[in-house]
């Protein structure tokens, strides 16, 4: 899907649209519409059965949406009176009637906010990915519906039989980088612990902790349904399950979809399609705010103080079961030292949201106190030494005791890259840590033998791959002079053509890919110099990208 | 299997006992005056012990740990952090080694020297303090390096050297090179301990100079660290006057050349966390498995041990502070033992001295303990219990409280000598692992019998209120001035009785000083002074490292009878 914002834009979004379209579907036909600036999408779901029967089962609000696609919806719709539900409904019930529909169906409408009119938009003759909030508000199964339909069976319900009651959520867990524009990710679910469901959350998934998340199918992890007596409740219920859904190993849009949910305008039902662009600034991180930036560090600070400690006594417990039987007064509790508390120290690399760029270095000294308190203290003097009583509950719990505040708090570490990565959940706050790994103490295969050249920061103005991907396109040349924007490389995923442009004006240079090969998530395409030839440089670029190739 | 076995039918007897015979009563009557009295001093005590240990923990002092650190280089005892199993123990020995033995002070002699756990395998490390004195060794640093060998050699532990030192401390070459027991018998200690299948292992972390080259040199593996670790027998200075040659520190011996050229060294090391790294990877190829003389820890223990009925603080208090005060080493022994139960060997015969079985951390004991003056019958009960306990390869632990034998004619009359000789005899030849901790006096030919340092205990540690000296120091002035009377005598001059009191009082004085658990830890009579309240821990991990080997036999000499 293009909007076309000019006509010149018309004919490149046009091409590129067929193109998609043509590699997705085998088709090129183009649809024209009229683009609704402020709209909703709300569409209804009906069910048709072979006697001629077709009703409603009310409709869900689906407005919420990046890169055109849905990310939360509810039902029913919020802020919509009975009178325009029923009208909605009666047409959606119409239009099926008109084509003669058996099986489960959406009829979906493209609402105008700002005049209130409704406009047919499409009909989705299948069960889609938010069927789930509907089972949730009218308690029914629509698959064993459908099979019921199939088996030549009447509906089970009349219209006036369907139920109504309370409200749901489908939050959909994906996949992606959020600050790089929603781009797909992929990777190893390193941890994955979704929440508990219960008869008011559902977590429809097909993934398993280890698992790999790959460019090759839709990077959707699991749908998050949360059902409460009424929008509010639903709302709070929906909260606490994200901010206890733990998925660690690659960038979700978790954090991003509980400060979605989280919003007043959400809150109050206030949803139209341009809804996170609308509140941009709200959602997303604005690093020119020294305010908010350092009100952020202060926080990961603390989180990783908590960390540092619950890090410490995992070790611990770890090292005593596992030590030798004989040795065991040698892993006592806390470790044993002549006249001195043990001490070490502990890095633990932030990745700051304010500085896309760099990862912000936080340095501990931990003193092991006895009854597994931990006094840690960071040397500055604006860092108040904290006090931590830790007790590991099991598996990735802790139970924290701070200022006599007692609390949970969860971990996940895993080893990527030479790092071990360590993700802590603590009430509604999510961060992630690295912490470089001494040459001996990972043991994960993944890492070990990694040419040191891979984790190399990239040469100025070269242009990595914003996500793995099909290359379709490649628009020039090595050593072609180009414009700032200029589109050089088309890349293809997620049946989606991402557009890697000329980030300044100037040369193209080291540019290896060819139309139709396959690349990995962040590897160098090209760069753009400011003056031709091969300079420096190019050599590295080269051999990066072989090593990089044959992973892929 | 057959151990399990043991274990069964030895679990079976214990849920069998269902009356306690040997748990020890509390024996201490905390609303009397001692008690007040000597948790006071022991208080006053134990902060000047801390305050003597935060100096030495400082290392060479601020500037100098600046100038370590601005090389990239750790302190000794962070370096042996990153060695050590993570959240591990680490039993450090003789920390107050060389206080206040030379005009300078040298914080821990300056070498850090313990024992603590790699990948499951204890070791002893010996780590030169590059922030005293560049590292080099002083007499007290030789003496100590050859302590921890000793020590490895006796419990064959691997040996980690952490090389950073200039080489023997120039100045007091007289008493640190010629001697037996100077710098050359490091290297000798490597040789021998290697050929008994001891590994040896050197991590060069800084320079590594003249005779210090020797010691990854003998080593069976060493790791360099580029930059920092040199190695030459001569370094630039010295080869430019010999030679002409100018040449740069790093060209001459750094890591490129030993580990590629020379073949000194064989690890690479890019810093110093990849050398402690590569450190660790060692101990883990070790793959001693089959060498059945070194097994791992506490060799009899039962998992599961109670802890002391009674709080080991208390200690603190129990310490006689007045060695003239009597107290019963009962009450020690019930704060250290695996649920207090101590089953007393011959209760009712020589009470002067305390034998009987016990359990430190599930691991079988025989204590020897002192409750007065040595008499005949208490020698004689010592050193049956010492033969019973080599019998069985059962530990010795010995807690020293003692004045010494009963003198006087009677006492010599019924061979008190011959008496003392027999304990003595057993507590020479028993080669089942013996720990000393002198909890109060040890004076005389009683430190002998209760097998004092010159007895070769594996691991000796002092009370802070502890004393040691060859007698008294009124003992020794009445003696001292005895014979300058005669003397004076002799030679005709009159003696005044304020000249005699005050030569008396000086003899006191001196006895008093050198008789301190300060003196002696500062020379290395000892393993270290520790805190009455750590004894028990203390021990317990002593004693796992001295059981990291197979028994041996015991055979006495001649007992005179």
């Amino acid at each position: 899907m293009r909007i076309v914002q000019s006509p010149n834009d018309f004919v490149d979004s046009f091409l590129g649209a067929q193109r998609e379209a043509a590699a997705s579907f085998g088709i090129n036909t183009i649809l024209l519409e009229k683009y609704i600036t402020k709209p909703r999408h709300i569409e209804v779901q009906v069910f048709g059965d072979k006697h001629g029967n077709i009703i409603h089962l009310y409709e869900r609000d689906c407005s919420v949406q990046r890169r055109h696609q849905k990310i939360i919806e509810e039902a029913p719709a919020p802020n919509v009176i009975s009178e325009f539900r029923s009208h909605l409904g009666q047409a959606a019930v119409s239009a099926a009637k008109a084509v003669g529909y058996h099986n489960a169906g959406t009829v979906e409408f493209i609402v105008d906010t700002l005049s209130g009119k409704f406009y047919f938009m499409e009909m989705n003759t299948r069960l889609q990915v938010e069927h789930p909030v509907t089972e949730m508000i009218v308690g029914q199964d629509l698959v064993e519906w459908q099979i019921r339909v199939a088996n030549g069976e009447p509906l089970p319900l009349t219209q006036s039989q369907v139920p109504l009651s309370g409200h749901a959520f489908e939050a959909r867990i994906y996949a992606e980088n959020v600050p790089k524009g929603f781009l797909p990710a992929t990777g190893v679910l390193h941890h994955y612990c979704p929440v508990p469901v219960s008869s008011t959350v559902r977590v429809d998934t097909g993934v398993e902790q280890g698992d790999i998340v790959s460019m090759h199918y839709d990077p959707m992890i699991a749908k998050l349904v949360a059902w409460g007596e009424n929008r509010a409740t639903a709302l709070i219920n929906m909260r606490d399950c994200l901010s206890k859904f733990q998925v660690a190993g690659l960038p979700t849009n978790i954090d991003f979809l509980l400060k979605l949910a989280n919003h007043g305008a959400f809150e109050n039902g206030e949803v139209e399609t341009h809804f996170i662009e609308h509140f941009r600034d709200d959602l997303f991180i604005d690093p020119s705010n020294s305010e908010s930036a350092q009100e952020a560090y202060d926080a990961a600070k603390h989180n990783a103080a908590l960390v540092a400690a619950c890090l410490c006594e995992k070790e611990l417990a770890a090292v005593r079961e596992s030590s030798p039987g004989g040795l065991s007064i040698w892993y006592a509790h806390p470790p044993f030292r002549v006249h001195h508390n043990p001490k070490r120290t502990m890095e633990l690399e932030w990745d700051n949201e304010y500085n896309n760029s760099s990862s912000q270095s936080l340095s501990f000294s931990i003193t092991y106190q006895p009854e597994g308190k931990y006094l840690i203290e960071t040397g500055e003097s604006s860092f108040r030494g904290m006090e931590v009583k830790v007790a590991h509950l099991g598996n990735h719990d802790f139970r924290v005791e701070l200022d006599g505040i007692i609390m949970t708090v969860s971990l996940a570490v895993y080893c990527k890259d030479q790092n071990e990565h360590i993700h802590m959940w603590h009430g509604s706050q999510h961060q992630h840590f690295k912490q470089k790994l001494g040459l001996d103490l990972c043991y994960d295969e993944e890492t070990q033998h990694k040419p040191a050249f891979e984790t190399a920061s990239h040469p100025p103005g070269a242009v990595v791959a914003p996500m793995a991907g099909l290359v379709v396109k490649v628009l020039a040349k090595d050593g072609t002079k180009v414009e700032e924007g200029q589109p050089i490389v088309v890349l293809e995923a997620m049946k989606m053509e991402h557009v890697v442009k000329a980030p300044t004006a100037g040369y193209v240079s080291g540019l290896q890919v060819t139309a139709g090969q396959q690349v990995s998530d962040s590897i160098v395409l090209f760069s753009v110099k400011t003056k031709t030839g091969r300079g420096r440089g190019h050599g590295q670029l080269a051999l990066l990208f072989g090593c990089k190739c044959k992973q892929a | 299997s057959c151990r399990n076995n043991l274990n069964a039918i030895t679990s079976i007897y214990n849920r069998r006992r269902d009356f306690c015979v040997g748990v020890l009563p509390d024996g201490v009557d905390r609303n009397s005056d001692s008690f007040a009295s000597n948790s006071k001093v022991m208080d006053g005590l134990l902060s000047q012990l801390q305050s003597y240990i935060n100096k030495v923990m400082a290392g060479g002092g601020p500037e100098a740990v600046k100038r370590n650190r601005s090389r990239n280089k750790l302190l000794p005892r962070e370096r042996i952090d990153r060695l050590l199993d993570p959240g591990s123990s680490f039993l450090e020995l003789s920390q107050l080694a060389g206080h206040e033995l030379y005009e300078e002070p040298l914080p821990s002699g300056g070498i850090v020297t313990g024992i603590g756990s790699v990948h499951g395998r204890l070791c002893m490390f010996v780590a030169n303090d590059p922030t005293v004195k560049g590292g080099t060794y002083y007499p007290i640093t030789v003496k100590k390096h050859l302590r921890a060998q000793e020590i490895a050699g006796q419990c064959k532990l691997p040996c980690i050297y952490l090389v950073d030192s200039g080489g023997a401390f120039l100045p007091k070459q007289a008493e640190v090179f010629p001697d037996k027991e100077n710098f050359g018998r490091i290297f000798y200690n490597q040789a021998v301990m290697s050929s008994e299948g001891i590994p040896q292992i050197a991590l060069v972390l800084g320079s590594c100079t003249a005779g210090g080259a020797y010691i990854p040199a003998m080593a069976d593996e060493s790791v360099m660290v580029k930059g920092n670790g040199t190695i030459f027998l001569a370094g630039p200075p010295l080869v430019k006057a010999a030679t002409g040659e100018e040449v740069s520190a790093e060209d001459l011996g750094g890591a490129s050349v030993h580990c590629k050229t020379s073949g000194v060294s064989d690890y690479f090391a890019q810093d110093e966390l990849h050398g402690l790294a590569i450190g660790r990877n060692i101990v883990k190829n070790l793959h001693m498995a089959g060498n059945h003389g070194m097994i791992n820890g506490l060799q009899h223990t039962i998992p599961e041990y109670k802890e002391p009925l009674y709080d080991v603080q208390e200690l603190r208090s129990i310490a006689p502070t007045d060695l003239k005060q009597p107290f019963d080493i009962r009450s020690v022994i019930a704060r250290i033992v695996d649920g207090s139960e101590f089953d007393e060997f011959k209760k009712l015969y020589g009470t002067t001295l305390v034998t009987g079985f016990a359990r430190i951390f599930g691991q079988p004991v025989g204590i020897i303990g002192n409750n007065g003056i040595l008499f005949n019958e208490s020698a004689l009960k010592g050193a049956h219990f010492i033969e019973i306990c080599t019998q069985r390869t059962i530990p010795l632990i010995f807690l020293q409280n003692i004045t010494g034998f009963m003198v006087g004619s009677k006492s010599e009359a019924n061979g008190i000598a011959k008496s003392g000789a027999k304990m003595v005899m057993a507590v020479s030849c028993a080669k089942v692992p013996k720990i000393t901790v002198i909890v109060g006096g040890s004076f005389g030919a009683g430190n002998y019998a209760m097998c004092g340092r010159a007895y070769s205990p594996n691991f000796m540690f002092f009370w802070p209120n502890a004393k040691i000296s060859v007698m008294g120091g009124a003992q020794a002035a009445g003696v001292l001035t005895q014979i300058e009377r005669s003397n004076k005598k002799k030679a005709g001059i009159q003696w005044t009785k304020e000249e005699e009191e005050r030569y008396k009082a000086k003899v006191v004085e001196a006895y008093d000083s050198e008789s301190t658990a300060y003196y002696s830890t500062a020379r290395l009579w000892d393993d270290g002074i520790i805190d009455p309240a750590d004894t028990r821990k203390i021990v317990g991990l002593s004693l796992s490292a001295a059981l990291n080997r197979a028994p041996e036999s015991t055979k006495f000499g001649v007992f005179r009878m």
